[in-house]
């Protein structure tokens, strides 16, 4: 197998939430830290599909977040073509590259600038890295990603409020593609569209992909949609990473009890009518994670070990899980719900 | 056939504008009978949340019911006063939206909202609709519900909050439930409890309930019977089970065709060309007309009714409905 083009190793991402010095020192209140990213590892190939699932506040947009450089990393390195991004030098490197990475966001409204017009947004990223002289031929370049994205090249001169919100997904992801990037970080970008709207954008993601040999790293709550898309998939929990592999193999033989359970949890159209077994208990809070595996509390095949010692990342055939029980072979094999 | 709860006719919503006036839910009719989960599904701007506004009585000015009715047990409701209104409202019908947090009051604890409901619809002493609210509480699976009854809103998670939004949408026993997005802003593995949570309440207490949400998943869940709307319209209604794997109008083809599942894996995803129209630009004929793969002439000319009375009715001359 060729190296990795992105490769995340122990990265963590801490973010200092403690109440202001004067409250630690009246009150006698601690300094908090949340890690919002604890230790998460992963390596994703050239014109892959690496997905991130997990429910709110497990961390996933954080990764993406770290991985662009919108954050610095607490610890760990992100590596991309063999050039270390975190740690000392990393600045520069990241100087280096940062063209060739771009981000596409979850709220089409949020991220694009309403006072200007789509021909300065989609322009920006090629006048930052210089990519194209002169006026005449930055608008034919930016006619040229209009069409890509499957909108009109006249469409150039509007704001962004004259866009649906389908449409404004369309203009962030020709944006994104305006700087020539071989590597797209995509927080959610389908989740604030409808139903079928979702599916336009997926599918121009898949051909963008297969026409310009795009490497995606992808964040979603939805299972259905990574489904889809990933060729690799990545489950969170709580800031850490607890299984990953390739899609079939994740979808097929979930090993880690927390897949599993979001495998159960999920509606879906070809099963309905099936008994649900809804799992009890809510994400503890990131504050104070329970000690030893943060899942134990929830998972049905926690014992002591699970509850003391936090299980380290082990490979299984081609999937990479972080479970004790896995490990000790004590998991039942696993039995999707069934259609009734 | 059972005499239905809720009996919805030719309801017509319309919002005055200074352009003219913007019909955004027109025409549409439906039943619910006692203990039915009716799912109302559809896109944004498909008007399904203002059906479920104007049931419970909240539509909010200048939108305003133009036409047709909506009864509640054979009685009219949606021309009564608005003192009456709110009696029925809580009393008869409770409501469940989207966002727990927007709907509870920060600044009062849980308990005393509810307390404030229960002592609303009936003449309980503070202390019995004290213990209620407890009782109340614990149906809806709230783990020590005697110290959680005097936390504040902020004091509980999203999955908790919307627990006790649905408490406070039972307090008063009522018969039918328009529930609005309940599950939208939660979590997967909180959304499973949640739905679970309804479901066992209807059946217990055989309320009715009308779940207007954007996510089939949760609609072929939950419902008995699912209503398809697009442009302010009802396209198909019938029994969940036939919609999804039997759909008939082109629209939810393409819907159904357009939601990635974890069953089956495509290589691409049926995609529904262009987007649902402007309420200013509502094409004649069949709204959906220039989006759909089989449209016919006459789609463009003549509005197509909902089918006879059969299992599944669509709105759609590819089955020649709505002939007279």
């Amino acid at each position: 197998m060729s190296a990795p083009l992105v490769s995340l190793k122990d990265l963590a991402r801490y973010f200092d939430v403690s109440p202001p010095l004067l409250n630690r020192i009246f009150e006698g209140k601690q300094r908090q830290i949340v890690k919002a990213v604890d230790g998460v590892s992963f390596d994703i190939a050239k014109g892959e599909t690496f997905s991130l699932v997990g429910e709110s506040g497990c961390g996933k947009s954080t990764v993406a977040r770290v991985v662009v450089g919108l954050y610095p990393p607490s610890a760990g390195s992100i590596v991309f073509e063999g050039k270390d991004l975190g740690g000392v030098g990393g600045e520069r490197n990241r100087a280096q590259v940062q063209r060739r990475m771009q981000m596409i966001f979850q709220d089409p409204y949020a991220s694009l600038n309403p006072r200007w017009r789509v021909l300065d947004i989609i322009a920006e990223p090629i006048r930052a890295a210089d990519l194209i002289e002169g006026k005449a031929a930055i608008r034919e370049r930016v006619g040229e990603l209009l069409r890509q994205v499957g909108l009109a090249p006249a469409d150039m001169e509007k704001f962004p409020h004259e866009f649906s919100g389908g449409q404004r997904q369309r203009v962030s992801i020709a944006r994104a593609l305006a700087g020539q990037p071989e590597f797209l970080v995509c927080d959610e970008p389908t989740s604030a569209l409808d139903v079928s709207v979702q599916a336009q954008i997926l599918n121009l993601m898949k051909d963008l992909q297969n026409k310009f040999g795009l490497t995606y790293l992808f964040i979603s709550h939805n299972l259905a949609v990574v489904n889809h898309v990933s060729s690799k998939v990545g489950v969170m929990y709580l800031g850490r990473l607890v299984e990953w592999a390739a899609t079939r193999d994740l979808f097929e033989r979930p090993l880690h009890p927390y897949t599993r359970m979001l495998l159960d949890t999920i509606p879906d159209l070809a099963m309905t009518g099936r008994t649900r077994a809804p799992v009890a208990g809510e994400v503890p809070s990131p504050l104070d994670p329970p000690p030893g595996c943060a899942f134990n509390p929830r998972c049905p095949f926690a014992d002591d070990r699970c509850r003391r010692e936090r299980p380290a990342s082990v490979a299984v055939g081609g999937t990479t899980v972080a479970c004790h029980a896995v490990e000790e072979r004590r998991l039942p094999d696993w039995t999707p719900a069934q259609g009734g | 056939m059972a005499e239905s709860l809720l009996k919805v006719e030719h309801l017509r919503v319309e919002f005055p504008t200074r352009r003219g006036t913007l019909v955004a839910v027109d025409d549409v009719s439906f039943d619910i009978a006692p203990g039915e989960v009716l799912g109302v599904v559809g896109e944004s701007g498909a008007g399904k949340s203002l059906t479920g506004m104007s049931i419970i009585g909240l539509l909010e000015p200048p939108g305003r019911i133009a036409a047709g009715s909506i009864s509640l047990e054979g009685r009219r409701i949606d021309d009564l006063p608005y003192e009456d209104m709110r009696k029925i409202r809580g009393r008869h019908i409770g409501a469940i939206f989207q966002d727990p947090l927007t709907s509870l009051n920060p600044l009062y604890t849980i308990g005393r909202q509810l307390i404030e409901t229960i002592q609303t619809h009936s003449d309980m002493s503070a202390q019995a609709a004290r213990a209620r609210a407890v009782e109340l509480l614990k149906e809806v699976g709230i783990p020590a519900a005697e110290e959680r009854v005097d936390h504040y809103p902020h004091q509980f998670s999203g999955g908790m909050r919307q627990r006790v939004v649905i408490a406070l949408a039972l307090s008063a026993n009522p018969r039918l439930i328009v529930a609005d997005e309940p599950t939208t802003a939660l979590d997967v593995s909180i959304q499973a409890q949640i739905i679970a949570l309804i479901k066992r309440l209807c059946r217990e207490h055989g309320t009715a309930v009308m779940l207007v949400t954007h996510d089939m998943g949760v609609i072929a869940d939950t419902a008995d019977r699912v209503a398809v709307m697009y442009a302010g319209r009802i396209v198909e209604i019938g029994p969940v089970r036939d919609v999804i794997k039997a759909a008939r109008h082109p629209y939810t083809v393409g819907l159904m065709g357009s939601i990635p599942t974890v069953g089956q894996r495509a290589e691409r995803l049926t995609q529904i060309e262009g987007s649902m129209p402007r309420l200013n630009a509502i094409p004649p004929g069949c709204a959906f007309n220039p989006r759909c793969p089989k449209a016919m002439e006459r789609c463009r000319r003549e509005r197509p009714e909902l089918g006879a009375a059969e299992a599944t009715r669509a709105a759609c001359w590819l089955y020649d409905g709505g002939a007279k």
